[in-house]
């Protein structure tokens, strides 16, 4: 439990300093906004339009195929872990698992939802 | 009040915390950073009870990936918390709503006062007592021997959701087409997924 | 109790203050060596060879005005620096940095926290970091800033993957996720996990650079084309949390790397966190050196590299790791 406390000490002493560094640097530098120093940049004109644009739905496809193979990869973990002890069985069965997600990868792949245009 | 009990009281509380800020925030993205507060603080008590791999799925898999998902979702849909997101239903309604949230709070109270605290030692050290329980050897073992078939059932699952995402794929696309090339986003198709 | 609440806290403050002096080194270090490597001689005004560059430069940033935009989503622009620099701090708590000494009469560690999930643990500090560049990009309500955001997160979440794969094909030799035990089955130089996985090696590098946004996978901050991608707002110290929280991601892989494929703190006649530092030196100069030498990809080329090639060879190098172990 000791090795779960240090990395508690280390958390809040890691936000300790960020903290300190932002007060340190709010008590000394100048502060003198105005409205065209607080427009987004834009290449030194007056910002077009909303920024807050909608955007290709291909990130959120990629990152629901995130999360799929994300999750194959925490399986494999505990089986990486014990492989020594469990043997070829355990072998096999992986192999099967990760062969059914590979047909998977390959199907997405065939239908072009792996394709960035 | 030992140590323990105080990382425990305190997780709990910041992970009931987050949980409720969640809920109540309009924002969306905050809704997103509380969530992953009151997952860090459940990851917390179930590192506590042991069970260390679960805290780290935990945090890998809901924190690290689903999350991403959402705020995905969240900038695809451009929610930014300002829209009137008024209650405009019939008051009748509005009743049932707090009717029913009641209840469920008392169910909930209701079970785990009568099942958890009132076990042997409070329910909380059970976890201590099997050896290597909810190490990652130990989940090792117990996911190649008796939890076999669910195993790999899961990579079926999987497959079956990966298939769902390139439905998606391919149903933009052909709306893509019809509609001169247009990047907004398709309505249709993402409440196939939800 | 008391004492050794004392030393996990001195241990602490020693390991961020090295962690942070190791930053700023390594701005200068890379600025010095790009500098050589395009036959310039990098920064040398500020103090002896420009030793005193990223002291200079630090104190610049303090001095500096914060301008925040008018129309930024105020809380989630001030949180996005610190969520991006804390995750990347975090990894070197479970880091070994040296073998275990005596000091004034107290038996103290090599490192800070001897987690029996070490592994699991960094990987997961990996799959957060990808929230403070979201964030950032989101709430600047700037056009870069939001394509640059989302960019990188894409770009993390598709080489995580692989990331973790090629971690995998470690452990499965291993057969541990704990940082100590992996030093202490590779002492000598044949031990080395890097001559049982020289391909997961190359795996881990590749995806390990596109997880920390570096060229030749720097995309987020294309600057020729999205000025500086996700940051492209903060300045200030705000600026300078995302540039220490970049750096100290490529020193977190760095130190992972050193620990997982060369030995860690492994090594004949100096003290151990020398061999330690040389290491890790060594693997930064590596990144500095693949900066200098290759173009920047294309978007798609890169999203396209890594799921079509990194991530089947990935799956492929555990399969046959796992063949290999078993004969």
């Amino acid at each position: 439990m000791s090795e779960y406390l240090s990395i508690l000490i280390f958390i809040l002493i890691g936000t300790g300093i960020v903290l300190f560094t932002f007060l340190l640097s709010r008590l000394i530098r100048p502060h003198n906004p105005y409205h065209a120093k607080n427009l987004n940049y834009e290449c030194a004109e007056e910002p077009v339009g909303n920024s807050w644009f909608q955007f290709n739905n291909r990130f959120y496809i990629f990152a629901l195929i995130f999360v799929i193979f994300d999750v194959e990869v925490i399986f494999l973990f505990p089986w990486a872990v014990a492989f020594g002890q469990l043997g070829l069985f355990a072998l096999v069965e992986m192999v099967i698992f990760i062969l059914i997600l590979f047909f998977g990868i390959f199907y997405a792949w065939k239908k072009g939802a792996l394709k960035w245009v | 009040m030992t140590l323990d009990m105080f990382i425990f009281v305190f997780s709990a509380i910041v992970a009931v915390f987050g949980a409720t800020m969640m809920i109540s925030q309009r924002n969306p993205v905050a809704a997103v950073l509380y969530l992953i507060v009151s997952l860090v603080a459940q990851a917390v008590l179930y590192v506590q009870l042991g069970s260390v791999f679960m805290g780290a799925v935990l945090i890998i898999v809901y924190a690290g990936a689903i999350l991403v998902l959402f705020v995905f979702v969240i900038m695809m849909l451009n929610l930014r918390g300002k829209e009137d997101l008024g209650d405009n239903s019939p008051p009748i309604s509005r009743a049932t709503k707090y009717i029913i949230s009641m209840l469920m709070v008392a169910e909930f109270v209701f079970i785990v006062h009568g099942s958890v605290f009132s076990g042997p030692g409070g329910g909380m050290l059970e976890a201590e007592t099997v050896a290597g329980f909810g190490s990652v050897e130990g989940i090792a073992k117990l996911l190649f021997t008796r939890y076999l078939y669910p195993f790999e059932l899961t990579s079926i699952l999987l497959l079956s959701a990966v298939v769902g995402a390139v439905v998606m794929a391919k149903r933009r696309e052909i709306h893509e087409q019809s509609d001169s090339g247009s990047v907004s986003i398709d309505n249709d198709s993402n409440e196939g997924v939800k | 109790m008391l004492e050794m609440v004392l030393i996990t806290l001195i241990k602490v403050l020693v390991v961020v203050v090295a962690v942070l002096t190791g930053c700023a080194y390594s701005t200068y270090m890379e600025r010095k060596v790009l500098g050589r490597l395009q036959n310039r001689i990098g920064p040398s005004y500020a103090g002896p060879f420009g030793l005193l560059q990223p002291l200079a430069d630090g104190l610049k940033l303090i001095f500096k005005e914060d301008i925040v935009p008018s129309n930024v989503e105020r809380i989630t622009f001030a949180l996005a620096p610190m969520i991006a620099f804390i995750p990347a701090l975090l990894s070197f708590a479970v880091i070994p940095f040296s073998s275990d000494f005596e000091l004034f009469g107290y038996h103290i560690t090599g490192m800070l926290s001897d987690l029996n999930i070490g592994i699991l643990f960094i990987f997961a500090v990996t799959s957060l970091g990808v929230y403070g560049i979201v964030l950032a990009g989101w709430s600047s309500g700037s056009k870069y800033s939001l394509l640059g955001g989302l960019r990188a997160t894409a770009q993390m979440i598709s080489y995580e993957v692989a990331y973790g794969l090629s971690i995998i094909g470690v452990i499965l030799i291993a057969n541990t996720l704990s940082m100590r035990e992996l030093v202490a089955i590779q002492e000598g130089i044949t031990n080395w996990i890097i001559w049982k996985q020289p391909f997961g090696f190359l795996l881990y590098i590749t995806a390990a650079i596109a997880e920390t946004n570096r060229a030749p996978f720097d995309l987020p901050e294309a600057e020729s084309e999205l000025v500086a991608g996700y940051h492209t707002e903060y300045s200030s110290m705000r600026f300078s949390m995302f540039f220490i929280g970049e750096y100290a991601n490529m020193l977190a892989v760095a130190s992972v790397g050193t620990t997982l494929f060369f030995g860690g703190w492994n090594g004949p006649f100096l003290p151990p966190v020398l061999w330690f530092v040389i290491k890790v030196v060594a693997f930064m100069f590596c990144y500095i050196w693949l900066r200098a030498t290759f173009p920047r990809l294309r978007y798609d080329q890169l999203m396209n590299f890594g799921w079509k090639v990194l991530f089947p060879l990935a799956l492929l190098n555990t399969m046959v790791t796992a063949a290999w172990v078993m004969l």
